[in-house]
This record gives structure tokens, sequence and C-alpha cells, in this order.
């Protein structure tokens, strides 16, 4: 029986021992090692979450330069056409105004042309009349000791002058 | 849930495989030691008839030895008895400290008693007092000395002298207890010092997933977010006292402190004073009237609980106390085979065997430390859980 029979002695020091560490440990030992724990758990918990938004801003990131990507590409494509018709216009543009001017240096040459050409019958005219006049005077001036001579002579003269 | 259930048929299954074990090894403690108490008187009796007779006993006598060094060894002591070197016990005397409210206190040495057990050494303390040891325990000598002994002893050969009214002495078990305190306390401050960055290096990296253990998966597990976090030191510091004792208590020559039923008492002691004063209206309505059960149901169940609130802690005290000791019986008793046998060729068997239960109670050594954590923390769960009405 001495084997199942409770000592008081090492009840008293037991309980005495066993309460002692709980409070030495619970203050020194199991608050800061568990505080420890916890804020390690904490911190990595943070790591991960820091680790997770990092991983989400790259993906937004990386999609972001997608869309400026895509975006410069359709610039590009739209600042090419724009040139090309651009040039397109520029080059019609021009042609236009090439004939436009062709045609204009063409009328005015033409107009120019007529005129040369009138004036150059008026002078041809004036000239021939000048001419004949000379003639006149001088066939006159010998001619006109000749009366008939004279006026077969002018009138002679005059059909010859019918150019028109 | 799953998991959690699963596992609770493993530690039921593993209590139930060491249970009969333990059982048996204790019915047979039992016997042996009725059988010590017989013997006891046939030792007595030779030293009227002069030491020739002691020599007459042969067979017999060897057994009891047997019987009686295992008593020994699993039994409280005033003195750390080591190895007998050329016959004299090789030991460290204890101070024994002990109150009588006439005289008070007395503190001595048990050297004092010059490692005698059967009350023929009387120490005379200061305040006057006169103490003798019988059997490792402090009575009070009486007046003249019978068979050279200052202890009487009755019919049935106990001792009728009367004990000290306290006996607080620092015993085998206590100094052991002390020794595994210092241990854990060193350990612990040891393990703070590591800590100064927020990674544990050392020693901490080998105890902190223990810690880290014994609250999740026995306090948070069983006690629950909300409350868990209140009971987590006391948990800890009994899964580790127990260990570390245990552990102690399997080193040769270390005392058999967790198998003391004084012990377990207390511990199991405070786990019911800590689950009783924490447990909750529902805790105490689920004992005296059960809801969600017919009347007469209701009375039946009262009666059941109301046991079940003691039987709770005292399976608590047996289950660690008859553990440990039957873990101690069983490896002196191997070692003790060649004794028995009186044969040197049972050695090699009585090796293989006392290294393979020693094994064994290194895994139960943490084992029984974690089912007392494990079953308080559970206790504590039950006391504290808010039910859902039903």
């Amino acid at each position: 029986m001495d084997l199942v029979t409770p000592d008081f002695g090492l009840i008293f020091w037991t309980l005495v021992t066993f309460l002692l560490l709980v409070f030495l440990l619970g203050k020194f030992a199991w608050k800061p090692i568990l505080k420890m724990v916890d804020d390690r758990e904490a911190s990595i918990e943070d790591a991960l979450k820091a680790a997770e938004r990092a991983r989400d801003e790259m993906k937004s990131l990386q999609s972001d330069n997608e869309a400026v990507l895509k975006e410069a590409r359709q610039e590009r494509e739209r600042i090419l056409k724009e040139a090309r018709e651009m040039k397109n216009k520029i080059v019609s543009d021009a042609k236009d105004i090439a004939i436009a001017e062709g045609e204009k240096a063409i009328a005015s040459a033409k107009a120019a042309i007529v005129a040369e050409k009138a004036s150059a019958i008026a002078e041809l005219k004036n000239q021939a009349a000048t001419l004949s006049i000379e003639i006149a005077e001088k066939v006159l001036g010998k001619e006109l000791s000749v009366e008939n001579k004279q006026a077969e002579m002018i009138s002679k003269m005059i059909d010859e002058v019918k150019f028109n | 849930m799953f998991e959690a259930t699963s596992r609770y048929i493993i530690i039921a299954a593993l209590t139930f495989l060491f249970a009969p074990a333990s059982l048996k090894a204790q019915d047979h403690s039992h016997d042996d030691q009725l059988e010590s108490s017989t013997h006891e008187t046939s030792q007595l009796a030779p030293a009227d008839e002069g030491h020739n007779e002691i020599h007459g006993q042969t067979v017999d006598e060897k057994e009891f030895e047997i019987t009686e060094l295992i008593m020994h060894h699993i039994s409280d002591s005033h003195e750390w008895h080591f190895f007998d070197w050329n016959s004299q016990p090789v030991s460290l005397p204890l101070p024994v400290i002990v109150y009588t409210k006439k005289n008070g206190f007395s503190l001595f040495s048990s050297g004092r008693f010059h490692h005698n057990d059967d009350g023929a050494v009387v120490h005379e303390s200061s305040n006057g007092d006169r103490f003798i040891k019988v059997h490792d325990k402090i009575y009070l000598a009486e007046e003249e000395s019978i068979n050279n002994s200052y202890a009487h002893f009755s019919d049935s050969h106990e001792v009728t002298n009367t004990t000290p009214d306290a006996d607080i002495s620092i015993t085998k078990n206590v100094f052991n207890m002390f020794l595994g305190a210092m241990i854990m306390l060193l350990l612990f401050a040891g393990i703070i010092r590591r800590y100064k960055s927020q990674v544990p290096k050392g020693v901490a990296k080998f105890v902190e997933p223990l810690v880290v253990f014994v609250r999740d998966d026995i306090a948070l597990q069983n006690i629950g977010e909300k409350h868990y976090k209140r009971f987590t030191p006391y948990l800890l510091t009994v899964f580790f006292f127990i260990w570390i004792n245990n552990v102690l208590g399997l080193i040769p020559g270390g005392a058999n402190l967790t198998g003391n039923i004084s012990f377990t008492l207390t511990l199991s002691l405070l786990t019911f004073v800590i689950v009783n004063i924490n447990g909750n209206k529902d805790y105490w309505r689920h004992i005296f009237w059960m809801p969600g059960v017919p009347y007469p149901v209701r009375v039946l169940m009262a009666l059941i609980e109301i046991v079940g609130v003691f039987t709770k802690p005292f399976a608590l005290m047996i289950r660690l106390f008859a553990n440990m000791t039957a873990g101690h019986i069983v490896i002196l008793s191997l070692i003790s085979l060649v004794f028995i046998f009186k044969t040197i060729w049972i050695a090699p068997a009585s090796v293989i065997l006392t290294l393979f239960i020693y094994i064994i109670k290194v895994l139960v050594a943490f084992l029984q430390a974690y089912i007392f954590a494990l079953l308080t923390a559970l206790f504590i769960g039950q006391a504290t859980q808010e039910h859902d009405h039903h």
C-alpha cells in the first residue's frame, strides 16, 4: 500500500515547484517564446502577402506595358497611314497644281501668241502701209509724171496688197 | 475534425495497449509487496537468533531481495543511493525537514542515520525531538529499544511509532524534481537568450517545434480559438515538467518521481481545480441538468456526470503513475533475470529485452507527457466550450 499512499512532503514540494515553474516559465519563457513565434508567423504572413501583392503589381504592370506597347503600335500605324495619305495628297495636289499651272501657262502663251500675232499683223499692216506709202511716193515720184501710168500703178498695187 | 477523431482513437488504443501491462505489473508488485512484508518478519526474527540463521536462508532470501530491490528503486528515499562499494553504500544524504507541534521544525542530514533503515540509529534534534528512520520513513523514536531498534512493531508488522506532524524532507524524488525544474529553467533561460533575432538558433530550434506543437495541437485544437491562449502556459509547463522528469527517471539512478502517486496526484489535482474553476454555465448545466434528454434520464445523467467530474482527473493520476511505475518494475525485473534464474547465460536475453523496454519507455516518457497535457486540454475545452442550444 505504500506505493499508492500519497505522501504529504512530496505533494507539498511538487505543488511548490510546479506552481513556481508555471509562474517563472509563464513570465520569462512561454510569454516571450510564444510572442516571438506569433511575431514570426505574422511577419511570414506579411512577407507572403507582400510577395503576393508584388506579384499582382507585376502582373498589372506587365499588362499595362502590353497595353502601352499596343497603343504605341497603333499610334505608329496611324501615323504611318496618315503620312502615306498626306504624301499621296501632296503628290496629287502637286500634280493638280502643275497641271493647272501648265494649262494656265499654255493658255497665257496662247493668248500671248494671239496677241503677238495680232500685233505682228497690225505691225505688218502698218509696215505695209508705210512701205506702200514709201513705194507709192517713190513710184508716184517717178510715175506721176506719166498720168495714166499713175492710176494703173495704184490699182495694181492695191490689188497686190490684198492679203487676207 | 476527422483528423482529430482519428488521433484520439490512436491515443485511446495506445493507452489501452499499455494499460493491461501496467495493471498486470501493478498486481504483481502488490503481490510482491505482500510477500516482502511477510519476509520482513523473517528478517527481523534472525536478529534474535543470531547471524548463522541468515546464511541458512538461501533460495527464499534471494527472491525476496530482488523484490525488495525493485520496491526500493521505485520508492522514495531520504538518501540518493548510487551503488555499493565494498559493501558500503555510496549515496548522497539528503536534508530531512520535519515538524512536530510540540517542538517545531527540525532540519538535519539523513546521513545522521548512517544508512540505518530499521530504527537502530537515533538522531536527537536540537529542539529535543528524537527521530529514527524505518523503511525510508521518519518516525519519532520510542524511549527504549526492542531488538536493537527504537521502532516498535504491531502484530501485523507495522511500525507503531508516532510520525512527525509534517515531513517535508527533501527526499530523492523532491531532489530529482528540483533537478528537473533547474534543467527546465536553465534550458528555457538559454533559449530566451537564443532569441536575439526572430530566428531560433541552437537548442531553441529543437524546443520551439515542441512549444508550437503544444500550442497548436494540444491547446488550440482542444480548447478552441477563444480561450486557448489563457491555458497554453499551464499546458506547456505540465508537458515539459512531466516529460523532463520522465526522462530523468529513465536515467539509471534517477528517481521514479513521475511514477509516484503523490506527484501525479498533485498535477491531476491542479488540472481538476483549473477545469472546474473555469467551467462555464453550459458545463455545469450539462452536468446537473443535461438538456435535450427526458427528465428521468437527466437525473441518471447528473449522477454519472458528477462521478465523471472526479474520475477524469483520477484517471489522469492513475495513468501516469501506473505507466511510469510499471515501466520501472518491468525494466528492473528484466535486469534481475540473472538473479532469478541464477545463471549468467540469461544475460543476453535480459539485456536485449531491457533495451527493448527501455526504448519503449523513452517513447512512453514522451507519450505520457503528451497524453497528460492533451487530456488536461480536452477537459478544459469541455469546461469552457460554448454549446449551441439544442
